[in-house]
């Protein structure tokens, strides 16, 4: 098992800060917008330095939305910052009709993603919003797993042309990607060769999986590690590849089983290659107040929660 | 099919006369009966009501071009946020020259470009944002508003609103932000039919005093009766005077629904309800042009 070093543990979401202020300097297109959580997305560097490319809308998401997708109309670039409940749940009907189905090039960037959000509950702590994003045809869906991976997301969305969800969240994590990453969307990240079982992680989860590894190298079990930063377009290829070299399948994430990176597997193995799945997700729940770590464990999102879902799927896989 | 296009002159800029924009609504409302008609369903109500204030935009108050671009620069913008009310956008889209006339023969038909309701995706030139969904179409309007102010662009941007639609939240949360904000290359027109699907606004939502609450949000606030030309365009021309001056501008636009056929008049049953054949010559015959061009 390859080892992962860093230095340091960064929240995701002020990767996402970093990156849209260096866009600030480097894209005159590239627009801001808020609905009253400037600081907690992280863009007051961007809000400071680029105040006239910079939208305070209050808490008004649906007015958010559809002022983002009139100023693409102007050529813009808008990036629109507010928590992941509200980004997506909130105006799942703004997004549908004036971004989606329009076609404009707005990129929704949702913070406090999942049960790491915390101690406000589930409220707050959505679990869903993978799967709506990825419902919507033409929706990019992206889910990086650390700090430098998140700011080489935000820039790469940037050039990219088309409506984009990008998904991140609120704990501090290790951050252990390269820092001159180029991001390519839709392009799974082999994190560690391995020949017994797959294990496709997203987000937070990707870390997990790294930790799930080493213990599972300790048990005698040689997982290969993939890191899928793009829920949608999902790397087929990719999946494939490793599946048919391992035989079984587990996903990770910190999403509801339903609708998020594990069913996207689901229906890919279902057409292409059938083979035991096994999922760590939350099952049907919703969240509660807690801190990110303990809720995390409660509803079985750690790493020996995969280690149970590999030696699980090992038991269903074809001798 | 053979005189398409004959009310157009597709540059950037017409200034029709009162009595050449009477003509073109009659010529309007004739396509929006036949389309209707042709495919026993869709919008004639507030698409006839509508039909002034439209046809007033696009040959005589906007500055457009017809070749179209989605960005628009240097170019007045309309959008329309009660998006039901398709049939008379895409019929003055095509008598002002976006796509040809004969198109409007394949409204709400499969694979056509006019869809029941406004859609970017088939790329129909003139629309620059789905609608249909009410509530939508004030904040797309200011936020190519402010892309405009960002450009260095002194055109402005209209918007569409039926009254009804006005009970979504959504409205609201635009009517607060544009005045803080001054957007003032902005005007919101609101059609004030005085009715919805399941009734009369007094009787499903009480609008109350939208000059009030209008003014009360920081709206510069005009009125007008949608159709007559005679009023509408003096104050469709004064609200473009007052751009600029910090403060959106609203104009509450009193229409009748079914404007011009009798029989559709006042009442919100036709709605989304298509005529006949027997009708359609009615409302044909009520609807007459000097030298009608049906598609």
């Amino acid at each position: 098992m390859k080892d992962f070093p860093y230095t340091e543990s960064k929240d995701t979401r002020s990767g996402f800060g970093v990156a849209l202020h260096e866009l600030g300097k480097t894209n005159p297109n590239v627009v801001a917008l808020t609905a009253d959580l400037t600081g907690s997305l992280k863009m007051d560097a961007f809000k400071k330095d680029f105040p006239e490319r910079f939208f305070q809308v209050g808490i008004a998401e649906a007015n958010m939305m559809g002022i983002a997708a009139g100023l693409t109309i102007g050529g813009k670039i808008p990036f629109t910052g507010t928590f992941a409940n509200f980004s997506t749940g909130r105006v799942y009907d703004q997004i549908r009709q004036s971004i989606a189905y329009s076609g404009k090039n707005v990129k929704i960037c949702a913070s406090h993603a999942g049960v790491t959000l915390g101690e406000d509950g589930a409220t707050h702590q959505i679990l869903e919003d993978l799967g709506m994003m990825k419902m919507l045809p033409h929706m990019t869906v992206i889910n990086p797993c650390d700090f430098n991976q998140t700011k080489a997301a935000t820039l790469a969305i940037a050039d990219y042309e088309g409506p984009v969800y990008l998904r991140f969240g609120r704990p501090v994590v290790p951050n252990f990607t390269p820092a001159d990453q180029k991001f390519e969307i839709g392009k799974a990240v082999l994190l560690n060769e391995g020949a017994d079982v797959s294990i496709f992680a997203t987000g937070h989860l990707v870390w997990k999986a790294i930790l799930a590894g080493h213990l599972l190298a300790a048990k005698g079990i040689n997982a290969e590690i993939i890191n899928i930063h793009t829920i949608k377009p999902l790397d087929a290829q990719a999946i494939l590849a490793s599946v048919r070299k391992t035989g079984c399948v587990v996903s990770a994430e910190e999403h509801q089983m339903n609708g998020g990176l594990g069913d996207s597997i689901a229906q890919l193995l279902a057409r292409e290659e059938p083979l035991p799945l096994e999922m760590v997700a939350v099952n049907d729940s919703f969240g509660e107040s807690g801190t990110p770590d303990q809720l995390m464990e409660k509803y079985g999102l750690m790493e020996n929660d995969i280690v149970a879902a590999v030696e699980k799927v090992l038991t269903r896989k074809a001798k | 099919m053979s005189q398409e296009n004959t009310l157009t002159s597709p540059v950037a800029a017409q200034q029709k006369s009162v009595a050449e924009l009477k003509q073109i609504a009659s010529q309007v409302r004739r396509d929006i009966v036949r389309m209707v008609h042709a495919v026993n369903s869709g919008h004639p109500g507030g698409s006839l009501g509508c039909t002034d204030l439209l046809v007033s935009l696009y040959f005589r108050i906007m500055k457009h071009d017809p070749s179209f671009n989605m960005n628009g620069e240097g170019e007045d913008l309309f959008f329309l946020s009660n998006g039901h009310i398709s049939p008379v956008f895409y019929s003055v889209l095509a008598r002002s020259g976006y796509f040809p006339v004969s198109e409007l023969a394949t409204f709400r038909k499969l694979n056509s470009r006019l869809q029941g309701h406004p859609a970017t995706h088939e790329h129909l030139p003139g629309i620059r944002i789905a609608s249909g969904s009410l509530g939508q179409g004030m904040s797309v309007a200011i936020g190519a508003a402010q892309a405009k102010k960002l450009n260095g662009d002194a055109s402005l941007v209209y918007v569409l609103m039926g009254d009804g639609e006005l009970e979504e939240g959504q409205v609201w949360e635009a009517a607060m932000y544009a005045p803080h904000q001054k957007v003032d290359n902005l005007i919101a027109i609101v059609d004030r039919n005085g009715q919805q699907i399941d009734g009369s606004t007094d009787e499903i939502m009480n609008l109350g005093s939208l000059r009030a609450k209008f003014e009360a949000f920081g709206w510069r606030v005009l009125e007008t009766n949608g159709n007559d030309f005679d009023q509408l365009v003096p104050t469709l021309e004064e609200a473009g005077k007052l751009s600029g001056q910090g403060q959106p501008t609203m104009i509450l636009m009193d229409t009748q629904m079914g404007f011009g056929v009798d029989y559709m008049m006042g009442s919100h049953k036709w709605h989304g309800v298509a005529p006949n054949d027997e009708q359609l010559e009615k409302a044909l015959q009520q609807l007459l042009v000097e030298q009608a061009s049906d598609y």
